[in-house]
C-alpha cells in the first residue's frame, strides 16, 4: 500500500525534475520518454525508450526510482513499454524550446519531418536563427542527434535528428 | 512444430542475427578511416545491440527457463547459434562491410515491416522500433554503395568483387524452413517469397545507380538457420565471450 496519498499529478511533477542524463537540460518528461504513470498498490511508472540501444535506459530508470524514492514514495515499479514506438514527435513543445536554448536545433515535426526524412533540409541554427545551415555528418556524440553547421554564423551545432 | 516452439526459435533467430552483425560492427570501433562513418558504425552497432537485447529477454521469457539475455550471448556455443552466414562473415575492407549492410538491410527492412503486422505483439512491438532504426542505417549504407560503386575504377572493381563475394550468402535470407512456415502460418510472419522478389527489386535499382553488375544466380551457401555456420563465427565468439569462459559468472 502507499502510505502517503499522492496523486498522478505530483508523481509527474517531481518526473518532471529528472534530467535525461545524456542532455541534462531536458527533463525525461519534455523528452516524451514518460507514457503513464498509474498509482494502485505501489506506483508504476511506464517507459519507453529512445532507441533500442539507448545506453541512457538503465540510468533513467534508476534516476526515476532515486527520485521517487526521495520523495518518500517507497514501491515503485518500472515498466518498459515500447508500443507506440518512441519517435521525436513526443518531444514536447516546452522540451523544442529547451533544445534550442541549449544550442541543439529541436527535430522537425509531422509534415516538414517527411520532407526532411527525404532530403529536403531546413534546419534553423539554433544561434543565429539562420536557415543556411549545413549536414556535417549524419550522426553526432549520442545516437539521437546529427551534427550541423551554420554557414552564417560559422557554429557548429547539434541537430536531433528525426525518426 | 507446435506454435510456441516456431515463436521462440523465429525470436531467436532474429535475436542472433542482430547480435552477430552487431558484434562485427563493433570490431570496427576505432578502425574506421574518417570520423563520421566511426560515429555511423558505432552507433549502428548500438541499435543492433539494443534490438538483440530486446529480442533475447522476449526469447528468455517464451522458454520460461530463467535464461536471461546474457546467457544467451554469452553461454552458447557456435553451433547454437542460428544467425544468417552472411553476418558472420569477416569485416574485410570498408565496402566488404557496407555491401553486407545493404544486402543485409534490404532484407531486414523488409522483414521488420512485414513483423509489425504479425499477430504476436511483443515481436511486432520490437519490428516496429527497429524498423525506424534500420531505415535510417539503410538510407546511410545505400548512399555508401552507390559512391563506391559510382566512383573511382578502383573502387568500382573492388565493390563489384564484395557484391560478388558476399552474392552467395544471400540464398539463405529468403530460403523458408520449417520455423519460417509455422510463424507464417500461426502468426501471420512475414511471406518469403513476396520479400524475396521485393529485394531483388529494391537491390537491383541500387546496384543500377552504382554501376555495378547483379550477380548471376548460383549455388548459395546456407546452414546458419540451422547452427551450421562458416569457420569465422567460433573465432568472432570466442573473443566475445572471453570473459565468461575465462570467469564464469563474473558480474561488475
Amino acid at each position: 500500500m502507499v502510505a502517503l496519498a499522492i496523486s498522478r499529478e505530483q508523481i509527474m511533477a517531481w518526473l518532471g525534475d529528472v534530467a535525461d542524463p545524456e542532455i541534462p537540460v531536458l527533463a525525461i518528461t519534455d523528452l516524451g520518454i514518460v507514457r503513464d504513470v498509474t498509482i494502485q498498490d505501489d506506483v508504476v511508472v511506464e517507459l519507453t525508450p529512445t532507441y533500442s540501444g539507448c545506453p541512457a535506459t538503465e540510468v533513467i530508470e534508476q534516476s526515476v526510482l532515486d527520485a521517487l524514492h526521495g520523495h518518500g514514495v517507497e514501491n515503485v515499479t518500472i515498466k518498459r513499454v515500447l508500443s507506440p514506438p518512441w519517435t521525436t514527435d513526443w518531444i514536447s513543445e516546452e522540451g523544442r524550446g529547451k533544445l534550442r536554448e541549449y544550442g541543439i536545433a529541436p527535430p522537425a515535426s509531422g509534415g516538414s519531418k517527411r520532407e526532411l526524412l527525404h532530403g529536403n533540409r531546413d534546419v534553423a541554427c539554433p544561434r543565429c536563427a539562420s536557415l543556411n545551415t549545413a549536414v556535417v555528418s549524419e550522426f553526432g556524440s549520442t545516437a539521437c542527434k546529427a551534427s550541423y553547421k551554420c554557414n552564417d554564423c560559422l557554429e557548429p551545432f547539434e541537430y536531433f535528428k528525426c525518426i | 512444430m507446435n506454435s510456441n516452439d516456431s515463436l521462440m526459435a523465429y525470436v531467436l533467430r532474429l535475436a542472433d542475427n542482430a547480435l552477430i552483425l552487431g558484434q562485427r560492427m563493433v570490431e570496427l570501433v576505432a578502425a574506421y578511416p574518417e570520423l563520421e562513418e566511426e560515429l555511423a558504425n558505432a552507433n549502428f552497432a548500438l541499435d543492433y545491440l539494443g534490438q538483440a537485447r530486446m529480442y533475447y529477454t522476449y526469447a528468455g521469457d517464451l522458454e520460461g527457463m530463467g535464461r536471461s539475455e546474457d546467457d544467451f550471448a554469452f553461454l552458447r556455443d557456435e553451433n547454437e547459434y542460428r544467425n544468417f552466414l552472411l553476418l558472420e562473415q569477416p569485416n574485410g575492407h570498408f565496402g566488404d562491410s557496407i555491401t553486407k549492410l545493404v544486402l543485409f538491410e534490404s532484407f531486414y527492412l523488409l522483414q521488420l515491416e512485414a513483423l509489425v503486422h504479425c499477430s504476436d505483439t511483443r515481436v511486432a512491438e520490437i519490428a516496429a522500433r527497429a524498423e525506424k532504426e534500420i531505415r535510417y542505417h539503410l538510407r546511410h549504407n545505400t548512399q555508401w554503395l552507390i559512391r563506391l560503386g559510382d566512383g573511382t575504377g578502383e573502387s568500382h572493381d573492388r565493390a563489384q568483387a564484395s557484391v560478388d563475394a558476399l552474392w552467395r550468402f544471400t540464398g539463405e535470407l529468403f530460403a523458408p524452413d520449417e520455423v519460417d512456415n509455422v510463424f507464417e502460418a500461426e502468426f501471420e510472419g512475414p511471406d518469403l517469397f513476396r520479400i524475396r522478389e521485393q529485394w531483388q527489386e529494391n537491390v537491383a535499382a541500387v546496384l543500377l545507380e552504382a554501376t555495378l553488375e547483379m550477380p548471376e544466380e548460383q549455388w548459395m551457401a546456407s546452414g546458419g538457420k540451422e547452427g551450421q555456420h562458416t569457420e569465422h563465427l567460433g573465432y568472432m565468439i570466442a573473443e566475445m565471450q572471453y570473459l565468461q569462459r575465462a570467469h564464469p559468472e563474473a558480474t561488475w
